[in-house]
């Protein structure tokens, strides 16, 4: 790979070699790798995409084309994917979230449908209280998501259980109860064929936000990230977090209290999976039934991923990715592709990003000491 | 036979005989993670394997008309998975719990995105298939078809635990899971150990994949694993990475898979999805259970990842 090493530029700074401009253009060319990898990563894992449709006969500028256009095309194409990108950015920071204390967490699709089950009952329960029927909503989600996430992190802390298994577990657990709970315990009568909760009030609906058909979940999923970047890079807890993730027992011995922080950020995170599962309901179904399963919380460990678990680099990664799921029904009817197409994409962008880890550290473009001498 | 089905006696046959049809799965899996994770690495993506080569042997039956090529193709498909797997883990900082989650997803993805057009045929020659595997063995009971399968894989159990035990392939894979240094001092490669580790073990996911979509519940669709593949990893963890104890942690799994369905039998329909969610919150109470916040879990191989 041609790393682009400008000519006549030393490689290693030798004599004397700290020249301030050059050292801080090389701190910003290190910075800039945590972009560019990725970013490369996600090309190559879609130009393998776009092979794996050349070897099925079909085009792979169509299908580009395709995503474009209902993706990123027009005003409505984009509306419909920030509507997507909603849930997307909460359950991404569902994962990046504890990825930072060196947990991988992937059953986020529980908290979201807990999350919205819980937040459907409440608004049908209490009508009539206006915005504050909404809040409730919002806590009744957040709350559920919390404690389901929490218990994850919980049982890391007190018994040593492995959070990949017990969270991915906890899904299945999670799915088995919303499927209870809608068929039997908090059943609409009236709804017949799908079995739902009772529809929310007109009231309860999350509303658009100013100047775009775009709901307020996505004010919500953006405000969320920011937070949670502040939180995780501009503060001392989100500092003491980071280093639980570096090496648990370096924060021990620092006397961080790291079951606390685990237990807080774990919650954290689920908080926010379950906030995706009422804004589901609020803004999109209006009823709380098994569409809520509906694999945000599989690709948000994806948008985590590419996002390298930083919360401001989850909004455009999560923004792209909606604009993919909002493509697949076009690509399905154009090209006459079977809905898992973004399944076997998103699993190839998933691998070529896997794989991009082993590429760190070695261009020499990245390399501070490429750019000291100039 | 049916002097079983009646009243309340019906609940723990069917246990029983769910016990036997359910648990196959999970023994193929459970071994063929129990051997990745003793070479000391930890394969998530079974779950997806699991799925392809329940997707791959279908396919392939459906096409040749032999069962066993389609187990055959399965076995051959999860090979490859392990191999991918292997590979991408011998990179350099590349995490093997973070390429089993990817593998997991893509696995599925690709299952679902071949097996589209093997839904639907079920007509005229599915029915056959799973018929000529099994009338060779005994019947148990009317009522309790052992399939081929189960008896290879509990006679695996025993070949493996053997294995480990008094052969020198068992002895390399040990070594290697033990100890990456001890290994490298011994002059064995732990990468390629690894490697084909990871292999075989994919195989044998995709054999119980295969089992799946044949033999029971016997037809191809996209919710045909529910997990079963990564209930078998945390059976692993459960049995002590010992294979016989995988036999049998599989068979108390299959049983828990089997009380939804077997209540239902004898009319009890309520509280039906919480009983689905069984197998799940047994998983998760033996995990809590048998896991130590302070203390490794003893007959973990010291390299891998998940109990360091």
């Amino acid at each position: 790979m041609d790393t682009g090493t400008p000519q006549g530029m030393s490689p290693n700074g030798t004599a004397g070699a700290i020249a301030p401009a050059g050292l801080s253009l090389g701190a910003a060319m290190r910075r800039s790798e945590a972009i560019a990898l990725p970013l490369l990563a996600l090309i190559a894992g879609l130009a393998a995409f776009g092979a794996f449709l050349l070897a099925l006969g079909k085009s792979p500028i169509d299908f580009y084309g395709y995503v474009f256009q209902a993706g990123f095309g027009s005003t409505f194409s984009w509306e419909n994917t920030l509507s997507r990108a909603a849930p997307l950015l909460l359950a991404a920071l569902c994962v990046a979230i504890p990825a930072r204390l060196g947990l991988v967490v992937i059953g986020g699709e529980g908290a979201i449908v807990l999350g919205g089950v819980a937040a459907g009952v409440t608004g049908a329960s209490f009508p009539g209280l206006g915005l504050g029927g909404i809040v409730m909503m919002a806590l009744a989600g957040a709350l559920t998501g919390a404690l389901w996430i929490g218990a994850v992190g919980w049982m890391r802390v007190r018994r040593g259980v492995n959070e990949t298994i017990s969270s991915l577990l906890m899904a299945y657990i999670a799915i088995a109860l919303m499927n209870h709970f809608v068929e039997s315990v908090f059943r609409d009568p009236a709804s017949l064929n799908k079995p739902s909760t009772a529809p929310l009030e007109a009231a309860y609906r999350l509303a658009d936000m100013p100047g775009m058909a775009v709901h307020w979940g996505l004010g919500i999923g953006l405000v969320a990230c920011i937070v949670s970047y502040i939180v995780m890079e501009r503060t001392t807890w989100g500092f003491a977090a980071r280093i639980v993730g570096g090496n648990v027992r370096a924060a021990q011995i620092q006397g961080l209290p790291t079951g606390r922080l685990i237990l807080g950020f774990t919650a954290l995170a689920g908080g926010f999976a379950g906030l995706a599962g009422m804004v589901e309901v609020s803004a999109v179904h209006g009823i709380a039934n098994g569409s809520l399963a509906a694999g945000y919380g599989y690709t948000g460990i994806l948008i985590a991923f590419l996002a390298r678990h930083n919360a401001l680099a989850i909004i455009p990664v999560a923004v792209l990715l909606a604009g993919f799921e909002a493509s697949s029904g076009l690509v399905q009817r154009r090209m006459d592709l079977p809905d898992a197409t973004m399944l076997v994409l998103q699993g190839l962008v998933f691998v070529a990003i896997l794989v991009s880890e082993t590429l760190v550290g070695r261009f020499r473009l990245f390399k501070p000491e490429t750019w000291v001498r100039a | 036979m049916n002097g079983f089905d009646i009243g309340w006696w019906g609940v723990p046959i069917a246990i029983f005989g769910g016990a036997i049809r359910v648990s196959t799965p999970f023994i193929f899996v459970s071994l063929g993670e129990c051997l990745t994770e003793r070479s000391g690495r930890i394969n998530l993506g079974l779950e997806g394997t699991l799925v392809f080569g329940a997707m791959a042997g279908y396919a392939v039956a459906f096409h040749t008309g032999s069962p066993w090529a389609g187990v055959a193709a399965a076995a051959f498909a999860g090979m490859v998975f392990g191999l991918l797997h292997g590979w991408l883990c011998s990179l350099p900082k590349v995490n093997d719990i973070a390429v089993g989650i990817a593998l997991m997803l893509f696995g599925t993805g690709i299952a679902f995105f071949l097996g589209k057009p093997y839904i639907q045929p079920v007509a005229p020659d599915l029915p056959a298939i799973p018929l000529g595997w099994w009338t060779d063995i005994p019947q148990l009971e009317a009522a309790l078809r052992v399939n081929v399968l189960f008896v290879v894989g509990a006679i695996l159990a025993f070949v493996m635990a053997w294995m480990f035990k008094a052969t020198r392939i068992g002895l390399i894979v040990r070594v290697v899971g033990d100890s990456t240094d001890a290994a490298r001092a011994m002059g064995l490669d732990p990468n390629w150990v690894r490697l084909w580790s990871t292999a075989a073990g994919g195989a044998l996911a995709g054999i119980g994949g295969a089992y799946l979509s044949l033999y029971y519940p016997g037809s191809w669709n996209e919710g045909i694993s529910s997990g079963q593949g990564l209930m078998a990893v945390a059976l692993v963890i459960f049995a002590r990475w010992n294979p016989i104890n995988c036999l049998w942690a599989a068979l108390l799994f299959g049983g828990a898979g089997a009380l939804g369905p077997a209540l239902q039998s004898v009319g009890v329909s309520e509280g039906y999805y919480l009983f689905f969610a069984a197998p799940y919150v047994l998983t998760l109470g033996l995990l809590v259970a048998t896991s130590s916040p302070t203390q490794a879990i003893s007959g973990a191989p010291g390299e891998l990842s998940i109990t360091k």
